[in-house]
């Protein structure tokens, strides 16, 4: 039995129930940040696959989801550099990277 | 890609983000990402998608991934003390991410479109070509939106990891 398009985007989406029980799940905010990164990944799998299943006349896949994945992944790495600047600058405030920790803002 | 080698990577993928989120000590959380990232271009050479697994092994596996190892040596971070658990946020989590999982399949079993094969593809495609040529001459506005995007982060970065920010 070869993979189907639902096997692809039932793992993608286990992939991303993964991600998103961590964000729920973890309290450590470095941990959180690499569920979010998690959550992109699961995203860009089914982009693919997506576009790996609507060939065009040419038999070629729908480059423009992978054209979209190219994006996500250079917006996911500058929003990464930004986020863990971030932490450090929390880190250096507050000694802690545990969100209960980190309630100011919490109304 | 064959049928094995597609369940294998995608086990492996699961089960290294499954100990991302279950470690408690942060260095052997980045590590299990890093394998669960590599199965993940695995999945995508699968797809005949040879750039974005390229991408995926050298932007996520390399470069991200070295940057979060990095910060979580410089903060010194050990594993996380046990604290008191927090049934409702536990309870609340679990439960959503149940009825995503259920919700996903009562999806995919509607969905008999999904359910055949993959067509074939042209012999001899070269990908790179294609997605060039698609960021030059469509995406080209897009793309240097993003490099903006990209110099603002940088300097974003440099500002925030001043000694004092005023």
């Amino acid at each position: 039995m070869t993979p189907t398009l639902n096997d692809y985007i039932l793992v993608s989406g286990l992939l991303f129930a993964i991600g998103f029980a961590g964000v729920l799940l973890r309290r450590n905010i470095i941990i959180i940040f690499m569920c979010l990164e998690l959550m992109l990944n699961a995203a860009n799998l089914s982009l693919v696959a997506f576009s790996r299943f609507n060939l065009d006349a040419n038999g070629l896949p729908n480059y423009n989801a992978q054209v979209f994945v190219f994006f996500i992944i250079t917006v996911a790495a500058a929003e990464v550099a930004v986020g863990l600047a971030i932490i450090v600058a929390l880190y250096r405030a507050r000694q802690t990277t545990h969100v209960e920790d980190i309630s100011s803002l919490k109304f | 890609m064959p049928s094995l080698l597609f369940w294998i990577f995608a086990a492996l993928m699961l089960i290294f983000g499954g100990a991302v989120v279950i470690n408690r000590n942060p260095v052997a959380s980045a590590l299990s990402l890093v394998v669960s990232f590599l199965c993940l271009a695995a999945l995508f050479v699968g797809l005949n998608a040879y750039l974005i697994a390229v991408l995926q092994v050298l932007v996520y596996a390399g470069a991200v991934m070295v940057l979060f190892l990095f910060i979580i040596m410089l903060l010194d971070l050990k594993g996380e003390v046990r604290r008191k658990f927090n049934t409702l946020a536990v309870g609340g989590g679990s439960l959503v991410t149940l009825i995503f999982v259920a919700q996903l399949w009562m999806v995919l079993r509607r969905f008999p479109e999904g359910a055949q094969p993959f067509p074939p593809m042209a012999k001899n495609v070269d990908d790179v070509r294609e997605i060039g040529m698609k960021i030059f001459t469509s995406y080209n506005l897009p793309l240097q939106v993003v490099g903006v995007l990209v110099l603002v982060a940088t300097i974003g970065v440099v500002v925030l990891s001043k000694r004092e920010l005023r």
